[in-house]
């Protein structure tokens, strides 16, 4: 069964140091052109109290050598999806097209400054113009702003901007009306970001079939208290909500708005759209739809999508296209919107991250996008298929984009979830999402995305078939893994207990 | 590969999707370029930008600075741009340990004991640093003066209008250029914070110690924001002067304009607030051979586990910028840094002076400065500047009216490192010509 898998991921540089325990005094790595203006005496241009007086000690001194060798090196006891399959559930871990990355760094896009005057950053903005159109399009919801810096902070601008919408329409009376309801499969940035906009959490229960139940939803928005609901579609467990109209409608008759977590839009692009499902406001993850590269935590971009009924509620400023009658559109800002929330962010939002995901969309054009919706939801499929004989599926209806198992058949074992994605470690995979979503006991969340062949998910399949063999014939192999790194697991209890967050002489 | 899973096409594939609710069109979206296509559309976009290719000297936020070639060489490396957040420590020891490098440079050049791993910007930072000072006393009024970037207070006041914080801007001294003596009067006893930036907008030093003291002896928090980095390689550090809270834009450390981001927000307070910290946090630790490694850490402030209790909601946040800056930083080292923000002091003294002497021109402000300075000219700032960008091809500031109106002639001129002499003696001459005619 393992055949054709290798155990392979070895460090080849293990002891690198911290960059500080290697400085060394009066080494430097950079040489800037001598001053060629008159030097004031500086007590002269700033009043000596104000001046540094610890002369940065601590800052290493190293040379440019010394840096490219720290980072190459640590840089090898990295995981990443140009190694290989990457198949973290919800996080999307698609592959980053390098074309993308030479389109942001055009010199011209690359130096221009955000405050520069609007007629000298024409195409600046016509390229955040373009990707909201096409965003538009994309999720049937017309108003969009590219502002938001990442996935929480759309969501963030999609509550605020539900409850400004509230707060015009009824007034003082909307001050009865602040109660969020979220399913209870739901990532936690839903209730952070609710709670930021200033409203209390309700959860909302789960059917055993891993969909919202539509009795409790019924229940908890006849209180005439609720705001909203914030759903994700498809859900954490990969399952597409079939009854998402009937939700929207339960929750606009209560009064409420719809927001749409699209951390799982990769499942529907080209396929369906929020907009026709009766969703209000949506955000998107440039960094997992339209892939842009995650770099290790960020920068993402999360735009937020809404109805022309909540457009007026969007961030300042917006961008919009101007009459023009000879040659090229010409852009400007308009910041007078009186109903906007407010700015969610300095200048426009990440520039960069909109730069690649447009080229995303137009290497791919409308059938490529289409494309890749379809072969993402299929590798799920097949891994849903490949690996039922050896983990238990919690829930039966096939899945959209990701597949979630769990650990109950190795658990007997004493074999838990995090043992199996160690051990994953030590077959040349990233492992999967785990512990995630919190509703299901030893979740392991598989999302392989488009990016991935046949033959790699076959590797994968085995790799987690032999897996569950270990976990019966050798428990101990799998519990201490993995055994193939350069460190083994960290005492993060330990770690958390007596913190030390920066590197002290 | 359908067939395997006992489909018959890839419509199947979303049968659970109700039938009423599937797109049945094409999605009206352009079709399909190449890479030639696509890098020629590209680059005629690009060369509509036409202040991207000039000698500059905006400022305001974002600055341009030398970046050493090697920052893009490393951060184009599949292992740090590929990877996701480092949730598996043992194959994600790169991005950690850059992370822990991260928050050690970034308590170095703040003066500050603990850093996070980064903010979406500096706005944004400013904005958690408000929220994190109300936990921390418990209070709700926060006094910030105007001389604090005006995107900044938006993005404040957008994120305090559902939390029960009152925001009291209080007008900076339009002689100095500086906060004003009515800002620590406004200090009560119900005051969270006094938030500050410096430099500021203007480009003026605050006397940050004095402020830290008016805000302590109230109980209330100091929080400085920084937007331009660099001037923590010369200024006195805001923890030396008793800040609590220190946010920064860290776009100054190897950053590229790029139209305002991504950018990295610092985020760095006193080690007794450090479970009140937003976002991520890493920590050392050590495997059961006692091999050290780095691991997130004190994550039960955080929204996956915290959910609507946590210290923010932020998640995804700028990893691979903060690489950038770490990059940068090593790379620059103690004495490149402080080389950087002298060269920045010293041009910017020199074209502050030269602009000074020109007829019709003047320095409003009388407080000290790092590398930004006001300019009063002759007429309407837009129209001046326009015409230096038109006839001259140089960006010569950001006109003041956009963000105060009754500044018409004021403008913002920053000079740093890469701006060489002859740029500056052409942007005063310029200047002087421009205004003549």
């Amino acid at each position: 069964m393992t055949d054709g898998i290798t155990k392979v991921t070895s460090h080849t540089s293990p002891n690198e140091q911290l960059i500080f325990e290697r400085s060394q005094q009066g080494r430097i790595g950079y040489r800037l052109p001598a001053l060629d203006v008159e030097a004031s005496p500086l007590d002269d241009l700033l009043p000596q109290e104000f001046q540094r007086d610890d002369d940065l000690e601590g800052m290493p001194e190293v040379s440019e050598v010394d840096v490219i060798r720290h980072f190459v090196r640590i840089s090898t006891w990295n995981y990443s999806i140009d190694i290989g399959m990457y198949p973290l559930g919800s996080c999307t871990m698609k592959y980053n097209s390098r074309l993308n990355e030479r389109v942001a760094r055009i010199a011209e896009f690359a130096n221009v400054h955000p405050l520069t005057a609007e007629h000298d950053a024409q195409g600046a903005l016509q390229v955040i113009y373009e990707l909201e159109q096409h965003l538009a399009e994309i999720t049937g919801l017309p108003g969009v702003s590219l502002q938001p810096a990442a996935g929480a902070h759309g969501e963030m601008t999609g509550i605020m901007i539900i409850r400004a919408f509230l707060d015009a329409r009824d007034g003082a009376a909307a001050s009865g009306r602040r109660t969020m309801l979220i399913p209870d499969s739901a990532h936690g940035t839903n209730p952070a970001s609710a709670h930021l906009s200033g409203f209390s959490v309700k959860t909302i229960r789960s059917t055993s079939e891993g969909l919202t139940d539509l009795d409790h939803l019924r229940e908890l928005c006849s209180h005439g208290d609720v705001a909203g609901l914030m759903l994700t579609n498809p859900n954490t467990l990969g399952l597409f909500e079939r009854n998402i109209k009937q939700i929207c409608d339960i929750v606009h008759e209560a009064r409420g708005l719809v927001y749409m977590d699209g951390a799982n839009m990769n499942a529907l692009v080209g396929i369906a759209r929020p907009g026709d499902m009766g969703v209000d406001v949506i955000h998107l993850n440039l960094h997992k739809t339209f892939s842009t590269p995650h770099g290790g935590g960020g920068p993402g971009s999360g735009p937020c999508c809404c109805t022309s009924e909540l457009e007026p509620f969007l961030p300042v400023p917006r961008i919009v296209k101007t009459d023009w009658t000879v040659g090229e559109p010409t852009f400007k800002l308009e910041y007078d919107r009186p109903k906007s929330i407010g700015r969610v962010k300095a200048f426009f939002g990440n520039y960069g991250m909109m730069l690649r995901a447009l080229a995303y969309i137009l290497t791919h054009g409308n059938d490529g996008l289409r494309e890749a919706t379809e072969a993402a939801v299929l590798n799920a499929r097949y891994i849903a298929n490949g690996l039922t004989s050896d983990y238990d599926k919690p829930f039966n209806s096939p899945p959209m984009h990701e597949v979630v198992f769990t650990d109950k058949r190795q658990s007997r074992k004493g074999v838990h979830t995090l043992d199996i994605a160690k051990r994953l470690i030590d077959y040349g995979f990233h492992p999967m999402t785990i512990y995630f979503p919190l509703i299901v006991q030893g979740a392991m969340l598989i999302e392989p995305t488009e990016s991935v062949g046949r033959q790699e998910l076959d590797q994968f399949i085995a790799a987690m078939r032999s897996i569950a063999n270990e976990a019966l014939e050798d428990p101990e192999l799998v519990r201490n893994a993995p055994h193939s790194t350069r460190i083994g697991r960290l005492d993060e209890a330990a770690a958390a207990r007596k913190p030390v967050l920066r590197w002290k002489p | 590969m359908l067939e395997a899973i006992g489909l018959k096409s890839a419509e199947e594939l979303f049968d659970s999707i109700p039938q009423d609710l599937l797109l049945k069109r094409p999605l009206n979206t352009p079709a399909a370029l190449s890479e030639i296509e696509l890098l020629n559309r590209f680059e005629r976009m690009g060369g509509r930008n036409a202040g991207a290719r000039r000698p500059s000297f905006l400022g305001g936020g974002a600055y341009s600075h030398y970046i050493p070639t090697i920052v893009d060489h490393i951060i184009s490396r599949s292992e740090f741009f590929t990877a996701y957040t480092p949730y598996q420590p043992e194959i994600s020891q790169g991005t950690l340990q850059t992370i822990f490098e991260f928050q050690t440079l970034v308590c170095q050049l703040t003066g500050m004991e603990v850093a996070n791993a980064s903010m979406y910007d500096g706005s944004t930072a400013l904005a958690e640093a408000v929220l994190m000072a109300e936990r921390v006393t418990r209070r709700s009024k926060v006094i910030a003066s105007t001389s604090v970037h005006p995107q900044y207070l938006e993005v404040v006041q957008t994120y305090v209008q559902h939390a029960g914080i009152d925001l009291e801007v209080v007008p900076f001294d339009a002689q100095t250029g500086q906060s004003s003596a009515a800002l620590a009067n406004a200090i009560d006893d119900h005051t969270a914070a006094l938030v500050v930036q410096s430099p500021n907008f203007f480009g003026c030093v605050e006397d940050l110690s004095a402020l830290a003291d008016a805000a302590h002896e109230k109980g209330a928090l100091l929080v400085v924001a920084i937007t331009e980095a660099m001037s923590l390689g010369l200024l006195k550090s805001p923890g030396a002067c008793g800040a609590d809270i220190v946010v920064a834009e860290g776009q100054s450390f190897g950053v590229p304009l790029s139209f305002g981001g991504p950018y990295v927000g610092l985020f760095a307070t006193r080690e007794k607030y450090a479970r009140q910290i937003p976002g991520r946090l890493v920590g050392e630790a050590y495997d059961k051979n006692g091999r050290r490694g780095f691991v997130l850490t004190l994550a039960t402030r955080e929204q996956h586990i915290r959910r609507e209790k946590a210290t923010s909601n932020i998640c995804t946040n700028e990893g691979l910028i903060a690489l950038a800056a770490t990059v940068y930083l090593e790379t620059m080292g103690r004495r490149g840094i402080q080389e950087a923000a002298h060269q920045c002091l010293q041009k910017a003294a020199y074209a502050a002076r030269l602009i000074a002497s020109l007829e019709g021109f003047s320095l409003p402000f009388s407080g000290p400065r790092f590398n930004e300075f006001v300019v009063r000219g002759p007429l309407d700032a837009a129209e001046l500047l326009s015409r230096l960008g038109k006839v001259k091809g140089i960006e010569g500031g950001i006109p003041l009216w956009r963000f105060f109106s009754d500044r018409p002639n004021d403008f913002l001129v920053c000079v740093t490192e890469i701006n060489s002499r002859d740029e500056i003696d052409a942007l005063v001459e310029g200047l002087s010509e421009v205004s003549n005619w």
